[in-house]
């Protein structure tokens, strides 16, 4: 599906997340001259269309406890990383399961997962299960916990502005 | 600022929480109809959800768009000598198309998410990056997405 002008915008309008008042989606119509029932009915199209991955409250995991974040990668040979990524996909654990060039020498991984958790050793045994459940033992497997965290906000894709800086907007699963 | 800790968290906020990662109410009032879902009232879920936004529990209530449908990502990694990383990471996140920047356990030690409009300005974006802190940027862009971020269920204790 091609996003319009106004899709765009209204993903655009919506980086900041939704106003908190009582009649949210009439006050970012407001702002983009839509109705309300415009800007619902977009959402609901974009959402059903799969543009949108899902809508509602990105929490904060670091702020909730989850203080552990780890991502998995695995050197999976070509021809075994589609069913390696649908196993890994059906854990209730793993929340991104994506598919990634290796850039050699530097870095030899083809697989990626992000597992959250509270500590550290719960990370690693979760780690070790989704390595043995995508039958994945034995190749070459490296664990990224995080550290500091220097940035974290919702993307942005919007348009640069006149001095090619630009501001990019709208909120990504990448 | 957050003055609580996630242990002192009420009930009603929890599943404020952990209910509405995904469905949110696409409904004229959607705080009302969460109000009813949860046995409270529209204010009082207003402002619940205003606090913990504060508070920093709350990154954003909105979307989570599929990558590339609307607009160009990537994640890039890069190797600092830890002396280096506080300055270079400043660095990268003061470009404005960085949204993620993390600092990682690997010898590729800083890890950052580039967004742009189109693939195009992404790789000018990298270019600048890898220009303004004098270092190798390494662009690992997406191939396929298995599984994207659905959000998941809270575990309190």
């Amino acid at each position: 599906m091609e996003l319009s002008t106004r899709d765009r915008a209204l993903l655009t309008a919506l980086e900041g997340g939704l106003p908190l008042v009582a009649r949210p989606y009439a006050a970012l119509g407001e702002r983009l001259g839509l109705s309300e029932g415009e800007v619902i009915a977009a959402l609901r199209r974009l959402t059903e269309s799969g543009v949108v991955k899902r809508f509602g409250v990105v929490v904060r995991h670091h702020e909730l406890g989850y203080r552990a974040n780890a991502m998995v990668v695995w050197d999976v040979p070509d021809d075994r990383i589609a069913e390696a990524g649908a196993r890994l996909s059906a854990l209730p654990f793993v929340t991104l399961c994506y598919r990634r060039p290796r850039r050699l020498p530097d870095w030899p991984y083809s697989l990626f997962c992000m597992i959250h958790g509270r500590e550290r050793a719960a990370v690693e045994a979760l780690a070790d299960e989704a390595t043995a459940k995508a039958e994945l033992s034995g190749l070459p497997r490296a664990t990224l916990f995080s550290q500091r965290r220097f940035k974290q906000r919702g993307a942005r894709y919007g348009a640069r502005d006149a001095e090619g800086r630009g501001r990019w907007t709208i909120s990504t699963a990448a | 600022m957050a003055t609580r800790s996630h242990h002192e968290l009420t009930e009603l906020d929890r599943r404020l929480l952990d209910s509405f990662q995904r469905g949110f109410p696409l409904d004229p009032s959607p705080f009302a109809a969460i109000a009813e879902a949860v046995g409270s009232d529209e204010e009082t879920v207003l402002a619940a959800y205003r606090v913990l936004q504060d508070e920093g529990f709350v990154s954003r209530i909105g979307p989570v768009v599929a990558p590339h449908r609307a607009g160009w990502s990537t994640l890039a990694a890069m190797a600092v000598e830890p002396a280096a990383l506080e300055e270079t990471a400043a660095r990268v996140s003061a470009h404005p198309a960085v949204n993620h920047n993390y600092e990682r356990e690997h010898r590729l030690n800083l890890w950052f998410v580039v967004t742009a409009p189109d693939e195009a300005a992404g790789i000018v974006a990298l270019d600048e990056i890898a220009a303004e802190t004098g270092r190798k940027v390494i662009d690992l862009p997406l191939i396929e997405a298995f599984h994207i971020d659905l959000g998941f269920p809270i575990q309190w204790n």
